[in-house]
């Protein structure tokens, strides 16, 4: 059964340093306070999994918690590039990083294999680009038809976090809108974290709605705003201006700091 | 709502291009930028039936706004079918039931290749870029890409710095070996003009070229020599009706 827990008590009990930690969110529900909150409480040498590292991973990253990456789109959607993520693999700051990079395919099947406890998935990609040299990725035959295909290694990190409208008491979580990876990462991790915007006492069925039951889930957080400057949807709005704002500020290193210093680290509770 | 004037920039001109490419499709999958500006366009002018799909999951999204990102809100709320990630790939692009796909790219060569990966050496990059995404998938399986990216030296390359996503290969042939489902990269949109692949080399050539734009100015901006078709046609410019709707559309 998941725990009710407040998300500072979530983060200490759940995320250790050198764990894989995958935040997932795909440009909806990215669980901002808890990647937050990480980061306040000095997590160190993580490695960090996600399909999209989105300002929640730069915001990581700058501050120097990572030393590894697997991700498939590193990117600020729709605005440019991630200006601390550029910079740790360009010129090693803070600190070096590894990096495993995977196209959208083969990371959501990946989280896929993971949840079904599957070694690796079977898919269609991958083939006649530089990235079958640069990544875990192996070519199969199928048995029966003999078509060529590649395998993915199943993706199983310690530690899953995503963000969510809502919960019950019990723990039962209900997610709707964009539904991207968040289920599989869930179910593929050891352990995993649920932020939810509210606690409430029924669900009540949504359209499109994905209900995680509790006993899958090893804690859940109450984070109102927890998502921002994504949203959450029907809850509150994608902040779009924040993104364009993160673009201009982030890419000089004081900038960034001192960002970082009075929003994140002296920051009880972010919202951002 | 703005009047359309005579004075029509190369960013509108490749964009209303690119919307009337839609004029007979069905579905479209489209990132954000350029590309989906022009399928919200084309959904307004020129073909209201359009189905767009974001890679967001979020199928048959009607947005009135042009988003800034794959998975704001409106897409989610006007869609059809919202899926899942895996369910997207695995289900929607691999099996080839999308007809269009928009791709960018920071370089693309002669064969419709793409790079969005690095420039420079891939252990120690010039510049990173954001990487695949979902273009080496969409690119294998959709049912044709179009490709709208601006013309200039630095993208239009010689020899890619990295194959991200596969278009024509290195020739005839190339996506049939690889088992690719798709036709590939059928049009590359640019500010200057259209290139298309001519049939027996898969090379990309000038087919078309935008009103007031000399050839030799396409040529300077592309790193190969470029092949020019004997039929080069101009641009049928951009009606008042396209500019009018596109500027109203901006001002949204």
């Amino acid at each position: 059964m998941a725990d009710l827990m407040t998300l500072s008590d979530a983060i200490a009990e759940l995320v250790s340093d050198g764990d894989s930690v995958a935040l997932e969110g795909f440009t909806h529900l990215i669980p901002f306070a808890a990647g937050h909150e990480i980061i306040r409480q000095g997590r160190q040498d993580l490695e960090l999994i996600r399909m999209t590292p989105d300002l929640v991973y730069d915001q990581m990253i700058g501050m120097g918690i990572a030393r590894r990456l697997v991700f498939s789109y590193g990117g600020n959607p729709g605005v440019g590039g991630l200006h601390r993520f550029r910079d740790a693999i360009e010129h090693d700051w803070p600190r070096a990083i590894e990096i495993e990079e995977h196209s959208h395919a083969g990371m959501a099947n990946r989280y896929a294999a993971g949840a079904a406890d599957m070694p690796c998935a079977v898919m269609r990609g991958y083939i006649g680009t530089d990235l079958m040299a640069h990544t875990t990725v192996a070519p199969i035959t199928c048995p029966f038809t003999g078509e060529r295909l590649v395998a993915v290694p199943a993706l199983r990190p310690d530690v899953a976090i995503v963000h969510a409208q809502e919960a019950d008491r019990e723990g039962n979580v209900q997610l709707w809108g964009i539904p991207g990876v968040q289920k599989e990462a869930v179910l593929a991790s050891q352990r995993s974290l649920v932020t939810v915007e509210r606690i409430v006492d029924e669900l009540e069925p949504r359209p499109g709605g994905i209900v995680i039951p509790a006993w899958v889930i090893s804690a859940v957080a109450e984070a109102p705003g927890g998502s921002r400057p994504s949203y959450s949807l029907d809850i509150t709005d994608r902040d779009n201006d924040f993104y364009r704002f993160w673009d201009k500020m982030s890419r000089d290193r004081d900038q960034f700091t001192r960002w970082m210093s009075e929003n994140v680290l002296g920051n009880e509770v972010s919202n951002r | 709502m703005s009047v359309a004037t005579p004075d029509v920039t190369a960013g509108e001109t490749q964009t209303i291009v690119a919307a009337r490419r839609l004029r007979d499709t069905k579905t479209v999958f489209i990132g954000v930028g350029r590309p989906s500006t022009a399928a919200i366009l084309a959904r307004m002018v020129h073909n209201p039936d359009l189905i767009l799909v974001y890679e967001s999951g979020t199928i048959g999204a009607k947005p009135f706004h042009i988003p800034l990102s794959i998975g704001d809100g409106e897409l989610a709320h006007t869609a059809d079918s919202v899926v899942t990630v895996p369910e997207m790939f695995n289900y929607w692009i691999g099996p080839g039931r999308i007809d269009v796909a928009f791709l960018g790219a920071a370089q693309i060569d002669k064969h419709a290749n793409l790079n969005s990966t690095v420039i420079g050496e891939y252990e120690h990059p010039k510049t990173r870029l954001p990487g695949a995404g979902g273009a080496p998938e969409i690119a294998a399986s959709c049912g044709e890409v179009i490709v709208v990216a601006p013309h200039a030296k630095r993208t239009f390359v010689e020899k890619l710095d990295f194959v991200t996503t596969v278009g024509h290969g290195d020739g005839p042939g190339s996506r049939e070996r690889l088992g690719f489902r798709g036709r590939g990269p059928t049009a590359v949109i640019t500010d200057l003009g259209v290139l298309e692949p001519e049939p027996g080399t898969c090379e990309l050539r000038l087919t078309e070229i935008h009103p007031g734009v000399e050839v030799d100015k396409v040529r300077e901006e592309t790193g190969w020599d470029l092949k020019v078709a004997e039929d080069l046609t101009t641009t049928e410019p951009p009606t008042d009706e396209e500019l009018s709707a596109l500027r109203e559309l901006l001002d949204r």
